[in-house]
C-alpha cells in the first residue's frame, strides 16, 4: 500500500460524487413534484420488494419517487465500495476514515429518508436536504483527494494563498450551505410561492405580513400542487432567502476581484472564482425563474442543483487553497 | 310506573323532534374571483391525459354560479360540542375519479365513517393531512377496495391528498355535532332539526376565511344569507 496517484480509485470516487450530484437533482425532483409521500412504504415499495416494483406502477409522482430511492441505493453502494477501497488501498489513515465517515452518512442520509416516509414528518426532509449538499462535498471531496492534482501537490512547490483570502472563501461558503437550509426549509413548508413576484414582492419592496394581507394573498393565490394557505413566516422567509442570495453573490463577486489581484487572472483558483461567479449569477436568475414559472418544477429543481453546485465550488476552492498553501510553505 | 316513565321520554323526545326546525340560506359571492389554473401537470402523465382529450379540468377554488351563487361553503353552528350522532350515521363517500377527487369539499361528524373509493384503474395514494387527528398515507390500487376513516376531533378543512397525482385535493371539515351543511351550487345551504334557540352561524369557505352570524332558530326555523368577497 502506498501513497501513488491510482486512476481507478479516483474515477471511481467522482463517478459517486457525480451520482450523488445527480441523486440530488432527482430529489429536487421529488420534492418540487411534491411527490415524496407517494410510495407509503418503506424500504418497501406499494408492498413489493423496492428492486421487484413492477414498471406498471412506475407513474406520476411514483416515477419520482421510486427512482430517487433506486439512485439513493446505487450511490449506497458505491460508497460502501469507495469507502473499503480507500480502507485497503490508500496509505492516509486520515482518508480511511473519511471514507467510513462517507458510509456512515449515506447510511443515516436513507434512514432519514424512509422515516421520513414512515413517519410523516415534512419537517425531516429538511435534514434529509442538508445531509445530502454535506455528503455531495464529501463525497467531491474525496475525488479530489484521490485526484493527481492533489497527489502531485506535495511534492511540487504551489503559490501559497493568502489566508485573508481562504478566510473569505470559507465563510461565503458556509453563508451558502445556511442558504441552503433556508431554502430546504421553504421548499418543505409545501405551501407553493410564498411571494409570487420578482424582483418586487406582492409589488412591494418589503410585503406586509398582516393577518389581513396574508388572508388576501392567500384569497388570491390559486395553486395547482402543494396548495396549503401561506403564512407570515414563510413570506419573511423567502426574503430573508432573497435578502442572503444578494449577499452570497456580492461575496463571491469579491472573493473574485480579491484572488484576481492576489493571485493573478491566469492562476487556477482565480479562474475557479470566476466560474463560481458566474454560477451565482445563473442561480440567482434560476431563482427569479422559479418564481416567474409559478414554481414549475424543472425550473425548481434547476435551481436547487445550481445552489448545491455553488455550495461544492466554494468548499473545493477553500479545500485546494489549503492544499497549495500547504504545500508551499 | 315504568311504562309511565317510558311513555314521558318518548313523548319528551317527539316534542323535541317536532320542535326542532331547518336553517336556511344562501352565500353569494361579489366581485371578481381569481381566474382558476388549468391542472397541467396531467399532461406528464400520460395516463391522466388520456382521460382528459378535450382539454384539461381547472382547479375548482371558486365555484361561483352565473348570479354570484357561491358553492362549497361549509356552514354550521359554533360553540356546540359533544353532540355528534357520527357513529350512527350512514357512511359519507369520497371518490377518486379522472385522478380527481369528487367531491372536493365534504363535511362529516366525528365516529362517522368516510368511504374512499377509487374508480380509477390508476394506483393513488390517500394522504391524509390533519392537524387535530393522526396522519395516514395509504396506497389504493386502481379499483381496489374501498378505504375506511374515521376521525376523532373535530377539524375544520382536513386535506386528503394523493402526492401520486400531486394535483389531487379535497378537504374534510369534522365536527361533533350533526348541525352543518355544504352550499350547492345555487349557493343554498340547508342545516336540519336544529332545536330551538339562539346560536352562533358560521360559513367558512377555503379560501375566503370565515364569516359568523348570530341567529336565533324558532319552530318554524331560521334563514341566514351570507356574502362573500375577495380583497
Amino acid at each position: 500500500m502506498n501513497n501513488q496517484y491510482k486512476p481507478a480509485l479516483f474515477w471511481f470516487a467522482g463517478l459517486n460524487a457525480v451520482a450523488t450530484f445527480l441523486l440530488i437533482g432527482l430529489g429536487g425532483l421529488v420534492t418540487s413534484h411534491e411527490a415524496g409521500m407517494s410510495v407509503p412504504d418503506w424500504p418497501t415499495s406499494y408492498g413489493y420488494n423496492m428492486f421487484a416494483l413492477p414498471i406498471k406502477f412506475w407513474t406520476g409522482g411514483a416515477f419520482f419517487e421510486h427512482t430517487h430511492r433506486l439512485l439513493a441505493s446505487v450511490v449506497g453502494l458505491l460508497t460502501t465500495i469507495l469507502a473499503l477501497w480507500l480502507w485497503l488501498k490508500d496509505s492516509r489513515r486520515w482518508l480511511h476514515w473519511l471514507g467510513i465517515a462517507a458510509f456512515l452518512l449515506v447510511v443515516a442520509q436513507g434512514i432519514l429518508g424512509g422515516l421520513r416516509v414512515r413517519l410523516h414528518l415534512d419537517w425531516l426532509g429538511v435534514p434529509h436536504g442538508a445531509v445530502a449538499q454535506a455528503f455531495l462535498v464529501l463525497t467531491s471531496a474525496l475525488a479530489l483527494f484521490t485526484s493527481s492534482w492533489w497527489m502531485a501537490t506535495e511534492t511540487e512547490k504551489e503559490i501559497p494563498v493568502p489566508r485573508g483570502l481562504r478566510r473569505h472563501v470559507l465563510s461565503v461558503t458556509i453563508l451558502i450551505f445556511a442558504q441552503l437550509l433556508i431554502a430546504a426549509t421553504m421548499r418543505h413548508q409545501h405551501a407553493g410561492l410564498a411571494i409570487a413576484d420578482f424582483p418586487l414582492a406582492q409589488g412591494k419592496i418589503w410585503p406586509a405580513t398582516s393577518p389581513e394581507a396574508i388572508a388576501s394573498y392567500n384569497a388570491h393565490r390559486v395553486e395547482i400542487n402543494g396548495e396549503k394557505p401561506i403564512t407570515a413566516f414563510q413570506v419573511n422567509l423567502q426574503m430573508i432567502h432573497r435578502l442572503v442570495a444578494y449577499a452570497i453573490f456580492l461575496g463571491v463577486a469579491a472573493a473574485a476581484m480579491r484572488a484576481r489581484k492576489k493571485l493573478g487572472g491566469g492562476d487556477g483558483l482565480t479562474q475557479l472564482a470566476y466560474g463560481w461567479l458566474g454560477l451565482l449569477a445563473l442561480q440567482i436568475l434560476l431563482g427569479a425563474a422559479t418564481i416567474w414559472s409559478n414554481k414549475a418544477a424543472d425550473v425548481a429543481t434547476g435551481h436547487v442543483m445550481a445552489g448545491a453546485l455553488a455550495l461544492l465550488a466554494g468548499a473545493l476552492w477553500w479545500l485546494a487553497a489549503e492544499r497549495r498553501t500547504r504545500a508551499a510553505t | 310506573m315504568n311504562k309511565s316513565i317510558l311513555l314521558l321520554s318518548l313523548g319528551f323526545c317527539a316534542a323535541v323532534q317536532l320542535a326542532a326546525a331547518d336553517i336556511t340560506g344562501a352565500i353569494n359571492f361579489k366581485g371578481a374571483a381569481p381566474a382558476e389554473k388549468e391542472l397541467t401537470p396531467i399532461k406528464d402523465d400520460p395516463t391522466c391525459a388520456a382521460l382528459y382529450p378535450n382539454g384539461l379540468p381547472k382547479t375548482k377554488f371558486y365555484v361561483v354560479g352565473a348570479n354570484g351563487e357561491l358553492a362549497d361553503v361549509v356552514v354550521s353552528l359554533k360553540g356546540i360540542s359533544g353532540k355528534s350522532t357520527g357513529a350512527s350515521a350512514a357512511p359519507a363517500m369520497l371518490d377518486q375519479k379522472g385522478a380527481l377527487y369528487v367531491p372536493q369539499i365534504v363535511a362529516i361528524q366525528t365516529g362517522q365513517k368516510l368511504t374512499v373509493k377509487n374508480s380509477d384503474q390508476l394506483v393513488h395514494n390517500v394522504h391524509t393531512t390533519p392537524t387535530a387527528n393522526p396522519e395516514s398515507n395509504q396506497v389504493q390500487m386502481g379499483g381496489g377496495p374501498d378505504l375506511t376513516y374515521t376521525f376523532d376531533k373535530p377539524e375544520m378543512f382536513l386535506k386528503f391528498k394523493c402526492d401520486v397525482h400531486p394535483w389531487m385535493f379535497a378537504w374534510v371539515s369534522v365536527f361533533d355535532h350533526p348541525y352543518f351543511a355544504v352550499s350547492g351550487a345555487d349557493g343554498k345551504f340547508t342545516i336540519k332539526n336544529v332545536p330551538p334557540g339562539k346560536y352562533t352561524l358560521e360559513a367558512a369557505h377555503r379560501k375566503l376565511g370565515t364569516q359568523t352570524a348570530e341567529i336565533e332558530v324558532k319552530d318554524d326555523g331560521a334563514a341566514q344569507n351570507f356574502t362573500f368577497e375577495t380583497k
